[in-house]
């Protein structure tokens, strides 16, 4: 009986999978599992230190990996820019290297966010299970319970993150997409105040998500009909060659351009981001807002480069439109946002037009100045939402804006630094904003796109308006008798708005560092 | 000492002060009020020591400049971003110079002037004191400070929009925290206007880059590689209106400036000042050094459209400035007419018409800054700054009316005074290439006579009325404020050689660059006489 069956089967050998290079992923994922376990067996006392300590733990580790990897030369040396790991499924390249440690360290930063939990600050409710209003959740927050799942969560959350722009073919990308978008939408609906709007926002961003997954796989199969292969090297070797139905290579391109589209929030796939970010639990919201955008840009970048990048005379006009329309929606409706994780979260839409118009450029200019970009933003939205969640009132955030006048004279330190966050979303020089702008710009303007750029500095400058105006609002006015005021943060809170507040300063008047890295990054492009 | 970073130095010490006057213990002191003035006291004495540093080290810089020298002297260049080829060089010619010195002259005026105007002192009556942080306004005067003379002293492209960008953060917050009246809005349209400029500005900056980045060497931003930069007409006639138009706004020149009267009538004074004096010169000194020079073949281009706009400039403010019923707000629009006939001047491409014009600058920065601190003082007196709430102030106040009257007169360019020098070159430079135009801004200065001199009949002649009847005269503090500006106005009305020998050469190279030469005017006596029988 065995003999027939080993005569069968041919011999299967277990796959090569290279560890070493692998690691940061890997251990991520692993200690995503281990927190699963913690949750099922720690006692509930317990279970937060031990999450803090592993989930804070394991990202630095795997930061400290990342740059392990990085240096070690023989993946780098003589001018190689990367390499191919596991069965050719995942790119262990250079951007790939600065997109991990990017979302990385903004992943941490978001992390000190979720584990604020003092003066009644727990951004989570105790039980998500719990109906709004209901007896039980009355009696999570009677017993003082605290959630402790979004650890976990969080942690297969950026492990799908850094999988997504590492993904080699497109069966992978696919796979790392929906690990990084189901905690999402779970953790979405997990706001402790504000419930319902919370759970509202977890809908909508489920079923426009798993929409866009739907386009993102229908893509694949249309690139796998065309190419047959779902590799990237594969497909971009099949346009090149012109042979297969080119109904099929554009109808793929399209479709998976939607999907990727819809991640980052780009016009005319953006209305799901106000939504999402206002109902998100704040600490949720900036992990968004960073991490995702960043791995979801980087999965784009990679696609477009790689696969599509022969094809970059097809593509090109309608990412033009689609910048164009995103520059202009989140600038132009920004200015008539109350809320101000609204205003964020179009003010983020507008950010990303900008962004791609560097993409458009094709160039290693263009994909380094998008991986600066990316990153000095990460950084400063993250502080500007963990200001947000410290600006309260009885029930909870103080969100709207109104509700913020005169913050500057009741709390000159943080709203010092919202206005730094904000000067920065503006542009303006001896910021990381002005130099990430300048860089994009840059490499738009040398890619041949100045009408792009033209509307990106008008775009800008509408954009400032909403700026302006919660600083005004801050510094100029009275403030409200029964206004909110500002909790006193614990430590974690702190360390991430004043990471958030350094890192723009520095990234604007010194930026060279982390611009020549993301110039080393990119200067091979992606590995094929 | 020719390698000692005069510039460096110069800007880096307000900065420093500034960080000295923030790090001050803020608020609750201990000792309540008492030892929150006595702390105030200190900030106050700290902002006018480092200002007056700064003056001390920018004279005896100027000292050792030499007009006959290289282009741009006390220079120093450090890579700073090789990411862009920016780098931190500064270095300065002679319109440069004259106005960083201008800038630290004003300087300590405006703080000794405004020594009580962050607790409120100029506002109107009928407002509430507004309880705002002392400290904080002046630290933000002393980086205004840095930053103003860092846009004059770049001679790096990138460097030059980071202050000039940056600038606007500082004057942003003085007008909205601590000026008066709509000083939200003002605050909000000043930052706009100016944000909208820039950014064009911005992408014309980006453009210049690239375009030095082809064939082959890497891209720069350096001034001096980039005037000899060879772009052909039309692109020149794109980044030639990216950069006018920010510059046109910051000047401001018609139809730009209607942020001007706003901002400047809700500023403090002594913010009006630097917002009227030194600012809008970044304008006008942006337009020759970076228009003209740059883009040498669009400037020529554009020069009838510029020339119009300037001289529907000088006539529009000035009309309007007679009909307004608001002290501040007046000067304000003086300002648009004045700042019209300096750009008519730089753009008639002659030598007396740019050295004229820069000249303009320098003195227009010390007749207005006079104009407005005095101004500044009687408002503060009667708290109000309706021309109307005045009259006969001179029977009171003999001294303020005086020095009111003087720095009116060099308002309207009195022979005798600083500004008729400038504005006769301005005129004469103009005329001798642009004869209708000349003559039309020569109606500009009837009508400056007219605003001015009606302006001080209404408030300081006729019967002394009840409001002012008990108006103090100016006191010690104030007079050393303004004293010098208007010793300054005689004596560079007198003698303005000095000045104009630090701003011939540079004034000669701007011409060499553009490729223009003086026309030999046919009837030299006429264009006196014009001139003459104007007035």
């Amino acid at each position: 009986m065995t003999g027939i069956l080993a005569a069968a089967a041919p011999a299967i050998s277990a796959p090569h999978i290279e560890y070493a290079q692998l690691s940061p992923l890997l251990l991520v994922f692993g200690l995503a599992v281990a927190g699963v376990l913690v949750e099922a067996f720690a006692p509930r006392a317990a279970r937060r230190g031990i999450h803090l300590v592993l989930t804070l733990g394991g990202l630095a580790a795997a930061f400290v990996l990342t740059i392990v990897v990085a240096s070690s030369s023989s993946l780098f040396g003589h001018g190689s820019p990367g390499r191919i790991d596991a069965v050719q499924t995942v790119a262990v390249d250079r951007p790939t290297l600065f997109i991990w440690g990017t979302i990385l360290v903004l992943a941490f930063l978001s992390v000190l966010l979720i584990a604020e939990s003092s003066h009644d600050m727990s951004p989570f409710v105790a039980q998500a299970a719990a109906v709004p209003g209901s007896p039980e959740e009355r009696e999570g927050l009677v017993a003082g319970a605290v959630h402790t799942e979004v650890y976990p969560l969080t942690l297969f959350a950026v492990g799908g993150m850094l999988l997504f722009p590492a993904a080699n073919d497109l069966l992978t990308m696919f796979v790392a997409l929906e690990v990084l978008s189901l905690p999402l939408y779970l953790m979405c609906g997990m706001a402790r105040r504000r419930r319902l709007l919370s759970q509202e926002a977890a809908m909508k961003y489920f079923l426009l998500g798993a929409y866009s997954s739907a386009f993102f796989l229908f893509g694949i199969a249309m690139l796998y009909g065309f190419s047959g292969s779902v590799r990237l090297s594969v497909i971009a070797a099949a346009a090149a060659s012109n042979t297969g139905s080119a109904t099929l290579l554009y109808a793929g391109i399209a479709l998976l351009g939607l999907g990727l589209l819809f991640k980052i929030g780009a016009a005319p796939f953006q209305s799901w981001k106000p939504d999402v970010y206002q109902g998100a639990p704040t600490p949720i919201t900036a992990l968004m807002a960073s991490c995702t955008l960043i791995a979801a840009f980087g999965a784009l970048l990679r696609i477009f480069y790689v696969a599509f990048g022969q094809l970059s005379w097809d593509w090109r006009p309608a990412m033009w439109a689609v910048a164009i329309l995103t520059m202009a929606v989140g600038a132009i409706i920004a200015v008539t946002q109350t809320d101000m994780k609204r205003l964020l979260a179009y003010s983020s839409i507008a950010q990303a037009g900008y962004v791609l118009t560097a993409v458009i450029a094709a160039s290693p200019a263009g994909l380094a100045a998008s991986l600066f970009y990316l990153a000095a933003y990460g950084v400063a939205v993250i502080g500007a939402f963990a200001v947000v969640t410290l600006v309260r009132d009885q029930t909870g955030e103080a969100a709207h804006m109104s509700r913020w006048a005169g913050l500057g004279r009741r709390s000159p330190l943080v709203a010092g630094a919202f206005a730094f966050f904000l000067i920065t979303f503006a542009g303006i020089p001896l910021t990381s904003g002005f130099t990430g702008k300048f860089a994009v710009f840059q490499a738009a303007i040398a890619g041949g796109a100045l009408p792009l750029v033209i509307v990106g500095v008008l775009s800008s400058a509408i954009l400032a308006f909403p700026y302006i105006r919660v600083i005004v609002l801050m510094f100029f006015s009275d403030p409200a008798p029964d206004g909110p005021a500002v909790v006193v943060p614990s430590v974690f809170t702190s360390a991430a708005v004043a990471v958030g507040v350094l890192a723009t300063l520095v990234l604007g008047v010194v930026p060279q560092p982390l611009l020549s890295l993301a110039n080393h990054a990119a200067n091979q492009l992606f590995v094929r | 000492m020719s390698t000692f970073p005069w510039l460096t130095v110069a800007g880096a010490i307000p900065l420093a002060g500034a960080v000295v006057v923030a790090l001050t213990p803020g608020a609750p002191a201990p000792g309540g009020a008492a030892g929150q003035r006595s702390r105030d006291q200190l900030v106050k004495r700290v902002t006018l020591a480092s200002s007056l540093t700064t003056l001390a080290v920018i004279i005896a810089m100027a000292l050792r400049f030499s007009p006959g020298g290289p282009d741009f002297q006390f220079s120093q260049s450090v890579s700073w971003i090789p990411q862009f080829g920016v780098r931190y060089a500064v270095g300065v010619d002679g319109i440069a110079l004259v106005l960083i010195v201008m800038t630290a002259i004003l300087m300590p005026v405006v703080v000794l002037a405004s020594w009580n105007d962050a607790e409120g002192e100029s506002g109107p009556a009928g407002e509430a004191p507004p309880r705002r942080s002392v400290k904080t306004y002046f630290a933000l005067l002393l980086v205004l400070e840095t930053m103003m003379i860092g846009v004059f002293a770049a001679t790096d492209v990138f460097l030059f929009y980071v202050f000039f960008e940056a600038m606007l953060v500082p004057m942003y917050f003085m007008i909205g925290s601590y000026g008066v009246g709509q000083r939200q809005y003002a605050a909000v349209k000043f930052l706009l206007y100016s944000l909208l400029g820039g950014l064009l500005m911005l992408v014309a900056v980006i453009a210049l880059y690239v375009y030095s980045a082809r064939g082959g060497h890497p891209g720069t931003f350096a001034f001096s590689s980039l005037e000899h930069l060879n772009l052909s007409p039309v692109t020149q006639r794109w980044l030639f209106l990216g950069f006018f138009v920010a510059f046109a706004i910051k000047a401001p020149l018609w139809p730009f400036h209607t942020w001007l009267p706003d901002a400047a009538t809700a500023a403090q004074p002594g913010a009006a000042v630097l917002l009227v004096g030194v600012l809008d010169k970044v304008g006008t000194f942006g337009m020759i050094r970076y228009c003209l020079e740059l883009f040498p073949s669009a400037a020529h281009y554009f020069t009838p459209l510029v020339i119009a706009l300037a001289v529907i400039g000088i006539l529009y403010g000035a009309i309007v400035a007679i009909g307004q019923a608001d002290l501040k707000r007046l000067i304000a629009y003086t300002s648009v007419s004045h700042m019209g006939l300096i750009t008519l001047g730089i753009f008639a491409m002659t030598s007396q018409g740019q050295t004229g014009a820069t000249l303009y600058m320098v003195n227009h920065g010390f007749a207005t800054g006079a104009l407005f601190l005095i101004a500044g003082f009687m408002i503060a007196r009667r708290r109000s700054q309706l021309i109307a709430d005045y009259g006969g102030v001179q029977k009171v106040a003999p001294v303020l009316a005086g020095l009111f009257l003087i720095a009116g007169l060099a308002g309207l360019a009195l022979p005798g005074l600083s500004t008729f020098v400038s504005e006769f070159l301005v005129l004469v430079g103009t005329f001798t290439r642009y004869e209708l135009p000349a003559v039309l801004a020569t109606v500009g200065i009837i009508l400056a006579a007219i605003y001015i001199l009606w302006m001080y009949q209404r408030t300081m002649t006729g019967p002394v009325r009840d409001s002012v009847a008990s108006m103090p005269d100016l006191r010690a503090r104030e007079l050393w404020a303004v004293g010098p500006l208007i010793a300054l106005i005689v004596v560079l009305g007198v003698y303005p050689k000095p000045v104009l020998d630090v701003i011939n050469p540079a004034v000669h190279q701007t011409l060499v660059q553009l490729h223009s030469t003086d026309p030999v005017p046919p009837h030299p006596a006429t264009a006196v006489a014009q001139k003459g029988g104007a007035r």
